[in-house]
């Protein structure tokens, strides 16, 4: 159990310090509470869903004839405030660097940030899905999680 | 000159008797001649057009004579002509004595043989007579005039013929010898009357000779044509020509351009003939160039009465004698005023030009420097802006750390860490500010605000953080206007900066803030040290400011240290005492008129009124010899200072900047170990349309301005003496019966501005015993108007208030709120919260419905004592963070998707405070904040309706949610460029949360906006 319990704050260590997670991460974590115990798996489940939907939507947009980078843009926009109100801090920075590129018009840039974007926002998802299945174990074992107060 | 022409004549001397025709032929064809003329034939017609005017060549002849006699040139000149004469009659003597000569010689010859033919008589005997003689002619064809001298030279060597006497008488007869004597008798008569011919003519020939002109004549004829030429060609120019003897003395002129007589300038000097400036420098010049004895030219400007302002460009040379001495000057002058003219105006274009370049250059070089410098300071703000992002994140996460367990040790190093990051933090913010106040970025906002509230605002945040003993005061006149247009968001900080600047340095005694109006000033007059009201009051009223009707008699006799306690003594407008020295009122003055005069001089004020600000406290003071630095930036007074209390020493900077940039001008007073007083004067737009005093309210008559919004003065005592803030007795118990007063009124109410809005509802219990509370205050004001015990009880009484609506307060929300912190915004909301809930829990009621009962009074306070948030945002993730957050606050919140809808909902509902994303889909943030605005302006919708939103039906009716007063609009922004908190400000939102929110900010944000 303390195993686990030091493998899930490795993990949340390890991912705050390569900079994939922030504080905000943190800030999600306090707002759990008991009257909504499951706040941050429900709050990530939901950023998930909805980036998966906006980088199909950007990868799709990013495939048309006549790119409407403006369109992209709002995409972009709109993971970034996602990405940063969850704490996922590289994807918040690739988001910033897509949406200038959106600005600039710059096709190959914004192709290229999707792809990169893709990556990090995969690597994010592993590893917090990692990081829930932990929690899932610890709390299997009805223990409390340790980053709670 | 002449003499040129003479050397011509004298080597031609063979043709010399035509010389006046012969003269000019190889004159004209000489080049190097300084006087060609021409043939004298064509010469003599085109003279003979021309009229010279001789008249004004004047001279001294005797003088010319004199020249001529004793100058070198002029001797010269005389003696060839001299030379010439000579020659002429050294040639004509010559010739004559040549043919006296001839003659005496043929006389000789003549008499000779007179004597031989005498002899052969004699050997002849008497009978021989001259009749063999025959007539010898000599010379017959010879001719003597003067004309032909030359051609008698030629011929002459010739001689005379003898002729052989022919007899054609036998030799040695009688007859012989008588025709013999016959003949030479004869030929003596005719030798002796040929000889009488010729002499005759050697007469006739001197006679010729000395009638024949003499070359002097010829000579004076060429001189005149000389001189008719150069008349001529004088005769237009504009030169004077002169001479001046030894003594400077005209001896000679010729002008022109006469303007005065011979008299007047023969004999005389240049000084002696005109007076005026350059006269004395021309004949200095003169002077000069005789002692040098070398031409020379110069210009002189003349300013003569004679001929006004010239100049001229004169050439003076000396004349010397034969022995070398210097006898005078020639002179000559040109008059070139207007090429002088056109030279100095060529040379001021020129120079202009040159002026003009080089300020172009300068110009340009600084218009680079400029670009550079705003180059450099964008380029500060992006980096600044760069680092706080990183950094915040820094703090916030070490804010996070100390929630979680730590030991002693650590907690210390994470404070340090905190408070370090902090001070960069706020370093980082205001080396922004200042850039971007100096980079001219900075736009200044003009919104309408309460200066009342900013005031009570600012003490209130400061004493919240309060960590010392400090009394913190606000003291305003009443002659502020209500609701003035500014920058609210920069004088708050100013003001911000100041009080927290003064609360730094003071450990104890109190901290405070005044405002009055003054007239606008010109800002030398009166910056004098305004830290003592009494100071205040004289140097202030010796100004002749504007007149008071009122003030207070003891107190402007008073000589307290203290402004604010004097002011509390006597619960009277600081203005009074600031402006009026005469004390024309009593103290014992009712409340109602003191606001009718206030109402009166809200009304008449300008559109600009200047509200001056003294921020002052009773701390360390600034020595005198740091005052002059104290605005430079990162200047403190010491680096001691530095070093115990901290800081950027960018705060007062950005200060002046501030303030200069609103038009104003911030000063500061101080006395070391006393404190300092930092003033700001600042100009602030009134429109007296927001006048609370146009409207008579006839039901709320005398209270209807004894709202908070008139409220002159708070008082925060440090949190160890149990209370938080008071206020002088009058304003807050009649705010609430006003409410109570208003109720009533709810269908008729037309003073939107007046923002006493209280379409709610009261218990009757609730407003009932605060009059009886309320009334108790006044009394003792009243009553005890001069005395201290006034502030006290009024404290009792405003404690006992809070402490009331604290425990209620608390009771109903359970403790979650702060209450400590923030009890006046509980009390606030509380009261606010009551007179909206019927509108939301029971809207389309009757109003006299709401007179309800005690029980159900409380339980709509206890509904409605939770503020009402409204999130604007699109995000869901932000949203379900968002609300989350809310809810470990305490809060709860409505949430909408867009600004179309944030309009719709505010339609329905009316909020304290919304949360607006700036970003979204439909209509974006700022857009739907400047719709909000202008319904709080205008009180309508119409903006709204132009950009398309079409109010709910529910909300048809204006008055179903009048704009009660400012909601707070705080913008949530992605801290990126397009979402610049600049922006939204311009747009009119209050204050502005960086994404991604954290607990703490929505918290720090909340408690600063729902007081």
């Amino acid at each position: 159990m303390d195993h686990l319990q030091r493998k899930l704050r490795d993990l949340e260590s390890t991912m705050i310090q390569q900079g994939i997670l922030d504080d905000q991460f943190s800030q999600l974590q306090k707002l759990q509470d008991d009257s909504s115990p499951d706040f941050v798996y429900e709050v990530i489940t939901l950023f998930f869903a909805d980036s998966d939907k906006l980088l199909n939507n950007m990868s799709h947009a990013l495939g048309q004839k006549d790119v409407n980078f403006k369109q992209i843009d709002a995409y972009a926009h709109q993971q970034k405030g996602s990405s940063a109100s969850v704490g996922a801090a590289k994807v918040t920075n690739i988001c910033a660097a897509f949406r200038s590129f959106c600005e600039a018009k710059n096709l190959e840039g914004c192709r290229r940030c999707l792809q990169q974007l893709r990556q990090e926002y995969d690597i994010m998802k592993n590893n917090l899905l990692l990081l829930f299945k932990l929690q899932q174990d610890i709390k299997t074992f009805n223990r409390s999680i340790p980053t709670r107060e | 000159m002449v003499c040129e022409m003479e050397r011509d004549c004298i080597e031609d001397m063979m043709e010399i008797e035509v010389l006046p025709s012969m003269w000019p032929e190889d004159v004209g064809t000489d080049v190097g001649k300084q006087f060609n003329i021409e043939k004298p034939g064509r010469d003599q017609d085109m003279l003979e057009e021309v009229t010279i005017l001789e008249e004004p060549a004047i001279a001294d002849f005797q003088r010319l004579m004199e020249l001529t006699n004793y100058t070198e040139k002029g001797s010269s000149q005389l003696a060839y002509l001299m030379k010439h004469w000579e020659y002429k009659q050294a040639n004509a003597v010559r010739l004559l004595r040549e043919e006296l000569d001839n003659l005496s010689k043929q006389r000789k010859e003549v008499e000779l043989r007179k004597l031989e033919i005498l002899k052969d008589n004699n050997r002849f005997q008497e009978e021989s007579y001259g009749g063999d003689k025959r007539p010898i002619s000599i010379l017959d064809d010879v001719y003597y005039t003067w004309q032909d001298l030359p051609v008698a030279i030629r011929k002459s060597d010739v001689v005379v013929q003898n002729k052989r006497i022919e007899i054609e008488a036998e030799y040695d007869t009688v007859v012989y010898w008588k025709h013999r004597s016959h003949d030479l008798e004869k030929q003596l008569e005719a030798s002796i009357r040929r000889e009488e011919i010729l002499k005759e003519k050697l007469q006739e020939s001197i006679e010729t000779i000395e009638r024949q002109s003499s070359p002097v004549e010829e000579l004076s004829q060429i001189l005149k044509r000389a001189d008719n030429f150069l008349h001529f060609i004088l005769q237009n120019a504009p030169v004077v020509i002169g001479h001046q003897d030894k003594e400077l003395r005209y001896r000679f002129i010729y002008n022109h351009f006469p303007s005065l007589q011979e008299e007047d300038i023969i004999g005389k000097t240049d000084v002696e003939i005109f007076t005026g400036s350059g006269v004395k420098e021309s004949q200095d010049f003169k002077r000069e160039v005789m002692e040098k004895g070398v031409a020379a030219k110069k210009e002189i400007t003349f300013e003569t009465e004679l001929f006004g302002a010239k100049t001229f460009l004169i050439y003076v040379e000396p004349v010397f004698s034969k022995t070398g001495e210097t006898i005078g000057v020639n002179y000559m002058g040109m008059e070139i005023t207007d090429q002088v003219r056109k030279r100095e105006r060529m040379a001021k274009l020129r120079e202009e030009i040159a002026v003009q370049k080089a300020k172009e250059t300068e110009l340009n070089k600084t218009i680079h420097i400029t670009e550079e410098t705003m180059r450099a300071k964008q380029m500060l703000a992006t980096m600044s802006h760069e680092i706080r992002s990183p950094l915040s994140g820094v703090v916030s996460m070490a804010e996070i750390l100390t929630t979680t367990k730590l030991d002693r040790e650590q907690r210390q190093l994470l404070d340090v860490m905190i408070s370090s990051g902090d001070l960069v933090l706020q370093l980082i913010n205001d080396i922004l500010d200042l850039s971007k106040v100096e980079s001219g970025a900075m736009k200044l906002e003009a919104t309408k605000f309460r200066p009342r509230e900013v005031v009570r605002h600012v003490l209130q945040t400061a004493a919240a953080s309060l960590q010392k003993m400090l009394t913190l005061e606000g003291d305003i006149a009443d002659d502020i206007p209500i609701e003035v247009t500014g920058d609210v968001l920069r004088i708050r900080q100013i003001l911000t900066n100041l009080v927290s600047n003064a609360v730094k340095f003071t450990h104890q005694g109190k901290v405070g803030i005044n405002l009055y109006v003054v007239p606008e000033p010109p800002f030398a007059k009166s910056e004098e040290c305004h830290q003592k009201a009494t100071e205040d009051q004289s140097t202030v009223s010796s100004n002749g400011l504007k007149e008071e009707k009122h003030t207070s008699s003891p107190r402007s006799t008073r000589c307290d240290q203290n402004l604010i306690d004097v002011k509390k003594h006597s619960g009277q407008p600081i203005q009074n005492q600031a402006f009026n020295n005469e004390c024309s009122r009593s103290s014992a003055n009712s409340e109602c008129s003191m606001n009718d005069d206030t109402e009166e001089q809200t009304h008449s004020s300008e559109t600009t009124v200047w509200i001056r600000c003294d921020v002052f406290d009773t701390g360390i003071g600034i020595p005198e010899k740091a005052i002059p630095t104290l605005f430079r930036r990162y200047m403190q007074v010491s680096a001691d200072h530095a070093r115990k209390y901290g800081g950027t020493g960018l705060g007062l900077a950005i200060c002046k900047q501030l303030v200069e940039l609103m038009g104003g001008r911030l000063t500061v007073t101080s006395t070391e170990h006393c404190g300092s007083t930092f003033t700001f004067i600042l100009p602030y737009k009134v429109s007296t349309a927001c006048d609370n005093s146009d409207d008579p309210d006839d039901l709320s008559d005398v209270d209807n301005n004894e709202d908070d919004t008139t409220e002159g003065f708070f008082q925060f005592q440090p949190r160890t003496l149990g209370s938080l803030f008071t206020s002088n007795g009058s304003t807050r118990p009649h705010r609430i019966s006003h409410k109570f007063n208003g109720f009533p009124d709810n269908n008729s109410y037309s003073n939107l501005s007046n923002n006493i809005i209280s379409n709610g509802t009261n218990s009757v219990e609730d407003a009932s015993s605060v009059i009886v509370n309320a009334s108790d205050m006044l009394e003792s004001t009243s009553s005890s108007s001069h005395s201290s015990e006034t502030k006290h009880e009024c404290l009792v009484n405003g404690n006992k208030q809070n402490h009331d609506n604290n425990k209620a307060h608390a009771m109903l929300e359970n403790g979650t709120a702060n209450s400590s912190q923030c009890k006046e915004a509980g009390r606030e909301m509380n009261l606010e919260t009551k007179s909206r809930g019927p509108q939301q829990t029971c809207q389309g009621q009757g109003k006299e419905d709401s007179t309800s009962s005690t029980s159900t009074s409380a339980e709509v306070t206890k509904s409605t004592l939770k503020p009402n948030i409204l999130l604007v945002e699109d995000n869901k993730i932000n949203i379900m963070v968002t609300k989350s957050m809310m809810k470990q606050l305490g809060y709860s919140m409505d949430v909408v998707n867009n600004g179309v809808e944030a309009i719709r909902e505010i339609q329905r509902h009316s909020y304290d405070i919304i949360l607006m994303d700036v970003y979204m889909p439909v209509m974006n943030g700022l857009q739907t904040t400047k719709l909000i605005r202008s319904y709080e302006e205008t009180g309508n919708w119409d903006a709204a309706r132009e950009a398309g939103i079409e109010q709910s039906l529910s909300a048809s009716d204006n008055r179903a949610v009048p704009p009660k007063k400012r909601i707070h609009i705080v913008a949530m922004t992605a801290n990126t460029m397009s979402e610049s908190a600049e922006e939204c400000f311009a747009n009119g939102m209050d204050a502005f949360v960086s994404k991604p929110v954290t607990l703490l900010k929505l918290k720090e944000c909340l408690e600063k906006h729902l007081r």
